[in-house]
């Protein structure tokens, strides 16, 4: 594979994916912390919102420890060179949201719908766009449906006026050959300026081959996380894959060593649980489930006795989506009365 | 003179047709005129071949006709843009209003919590607030008569195939307007709305999830019997209204898992989300023909 000088822009999801890891319990001050030492290693592109996008906040996904507001707030105007993005998704977040991200300063929205119903973002993509701001398509799950379901989704997003799509592996479940058909295709069919990006979850331990695959196939923007923090087995380690297109000569504008600091001296000391491959991680990845059930699961686990991976095994079987996060303790209730009938038979 | 109020349908689709499905078998409501804009479409062709008189002039066709054919109650879902319109010049010849699109022009209604009271006041505009909002706000209501609720949230998932065009291009409308019923007509001092759409194959049936946070901490078997008892209401019209899981507690949350299948009448079963709507929209107008009848409300006079 040969990336010489092949830019790659990459944005960065700590402070947004790792909210999951978190509980969305991230302090301000650590959002600033790990923000500014961001800005300082060059990083372009910053993700600051509640994990399930703008309007997460609710008792389905987790209650913040700061509002939206507060966090972008905070993290906004300390910004030297890095430009700040916010996640929407409709149906949780709406129009409102995007306007008052816009107005703290927030320059680029990603809409995210489940990968076949992009058509639920035609309000907000077209206002983010008729507003001027970067807007982006962002297909989630993408590894339930095909290529071309892909691409004439990332159509509609276009028409409504998204200047960049993403192909999304939210469950981390791809392997670098899927990534590569299915970002090729946007490449080769969506208008020449739209941007193509790439989101990954290391659930496989594939997050950094698959994007290397993405960038190869035309992928420009990169989602990566800083020590990984994110939902799962966390997002593609930013540090690591900075190292990688380093070797290969890419142009990605990262200071390495910085980023590496930032990972060790900020990220991971603020860690509730080591991000890694376990096996309720690894479970996501190998049955296609949404990464951020994961803590859901362990703690449905503690509480019904169910084990978390027949939970997702389950999830994944049912084809829950993104979002779905009320169906991991309505199934533990389920299947702990389904246990204790048939201990009862006995 | 027979008891049953005359009603016309605004709005052909599918669930203008679900609801002319229901209305044949109603002792209170009998359906007369089926409105729409295109004479070509099925929808006015299916209503014309089971009996109705139809127009493809929008309500305007239709006005000349209301004294005439004594139409006391309309139904219309067609959408939140042209409702206003609709509802003005129908309200004006004395004609209710029950509203499926979101419009809200009028009050929220949610049968078993509020219907009663608008029937009795003789409200000519009530709205039907939305698919979730039917599902999950008597839960909400369940909790809320019994103690305070400070918060609720209801978390809507709907299939894929269930999700007409409307609900999509305005999905906003469905989280407001669902958010704003949970506070007016839950009782819940904030609310917050839901929905996902599942393209799982074959279809899911409608799930919803309700969360209420208790001011103090929940009298327990009081919530439980509450809920029990109206899940029973709304099986009243809607017999595929199931209580899955709960209510469950855990500190002041109190959390309740529903499925609700549709009855399969003309939208297949799977669209519970859409069959609520339909049978709530129907139930209300039965109301007002109950109240009518006993004389405790009587209907704008007509020469």
């Amino acid at each position: 594979m040969n990336l010489k000088d092949k830019k790659v822009v990459l944005h960065d999801m700590s402070l947004r994916d790792g909210m999951h890891a978190k509980r969305h319990q991230i302090s301000l001050e650590q959002m600033v912390d790990i923000a500014t030492g961001l800005d300082d290693a060059g990083m372009p592109l910053i993700e600051v919102t509640h994990g399930d996008g703008l309007g997460g906040t609710s008792v389905n996904y987790g209650f913040p420890a700061h509002s939206d507001e507060e966090y972008l707030g905070a993290v906004i105007p300390k910004m030297k060179n890095a430009k700040v993005s916010a996640l929407l998704l409709p149906g949780i977040g709406t129009v409102d949201h995007l306007r008052m991200a816009k107005d703290l300063g927030v320059s680029t929205i990603r809409v995210a719908t489940h990968c076949t119903e992009a058509d639920v973002s035609e309000q907000h993509i077209g206002l983010a766009a008729k507003l001027e701001m970067d807007t982006v398509g962002f297909l989630m799950m993408a590894h339930m449906a095909s290529p071309e379901k892909i691409l004439e989704q990332a159509k509609l997003m276009e028409s409504y006026g998204a200047n960049c799509i993403y192909c999304t592996d939210s469950a981390g479940y791809m392997l670098p050959d899927e990534v590569t058909e299915k970002i090729a295709l946007l490449r080769a069919e969506l208008n020449p300026n739209t941007e193509i990006g790439f989101h990954g979850h290391h659930n496989m331990g594939m997050a950094i081959a698959n994007s290397l695959a993405a960038v190869d196939a035309g992928a420009v923007r990169v989602d990566g996380s800083v020590a990984g923090l994110g939902a799962g087995a966390g997002n593609t380690p930013l540090e690591v894959f900075v190292a990688v297109l380093d070797r290969m000569q890419a142009d990605h504008g990262i200071d390495l060593y910085k980023i590496m600091d930032v990972a060790e001296d900020r990220v991971v000391p603020m860690m509730d649980q080591p991000i890694r491959v376990d096996r309720d991680a690894l479970t996501l990845g190998y049955a296609g489930v949404y990464s951020s059930f994961l803590l859901f699961a362990k703690r449905a686990e503690a509480k019904y006795g169910i084990q978390a991976r027949d939970l997702l095994v389950e999830l994944g079987r049912r084809g829950t989506v993104g979002g779905q996060e009320d169906m991991i303790e309505d199934l533990a209730l389920t299947m702990a009365q389904q246990r204790a009938n048939q201990t009862n038979n006995v | 003179m027979s008891k049953k109020l005359k009603a016309a349908i605004i709005g052909p689709g599918n669930i203008g047709t679900d609801l002319l499905i229901k209305m044949f078998r109603s002792e209170w409501i009998e359906p007369v005129w089926m409105v729409g804009i295109d004479p070509t479409s099925d929808g006015l062709k299916r209503a014309e071949e089971m009996g109705l008189k139809t127009t493809s002039e929008g309500v305007d066709g239709l006005l000349p006709h209301v004294i005439e054919d004594d139409i006391r109650v309309a139904f219309d879902a067609t959408s939140a843009y042209v409702h206003a319109e609709n509802s003005r010049k129908l309200n004006e010849l004395g004609v209710i209003m029950v509203d499926l699109t979101p419009a809200a022009i009028g009050p929220y209604c949610v049968p078993p919590v509020n219907l009663k009271q608008h029937a009795k006041e003789l409200e000519m505009n009530v709205n039907m607030v939305t698919c979730g909002g039917q599902a999950t706000i008597p839960m909400v209501a369940a909790v809320s008569q019994v103690q305070d609720v400070e918060y609720g949230e209801i978390i809507a998932t709907v299939s894929s195939r269930s999700a007409g065009p409307g609900t999509r291009k305005n999905i906003d409308e469905f989280t407001r307007t669902t958010a704003g019923a949970v506070e007016k007509v839950g009782g819940a001092d904030k609310g917050k709305a839901i929905i996902i759409i599942n393209p799982a194959e074959p279809p899911l049936i409608m799930r919803d999830t309700v969360h209420c946070l208790t001011k103090d901490t929940p009298d327990e078997a009081a919530i439980t019997e509450s809920v029990h008892n109206m899940v029973k209401e709304v099986q009243k019209y809607v017999p595929g209204y199931r209580l899955v899981n709960g209510p469950v507690f855990d500190g002041n949350r109190v959390s309740v898992f529903l499925e609700v299948e549709g009855l399969g009448d003309y939208l297949p079963k799977y669209a519970g989300n859409l069959d609520i709507m339909t049978a709530a929209g129907l139930r209300t107008a039965e109301m007002f023909a109950e109240e009518a009848a006993n004389g405790s409300i009587t209907l704008p006079e007509r020469g």
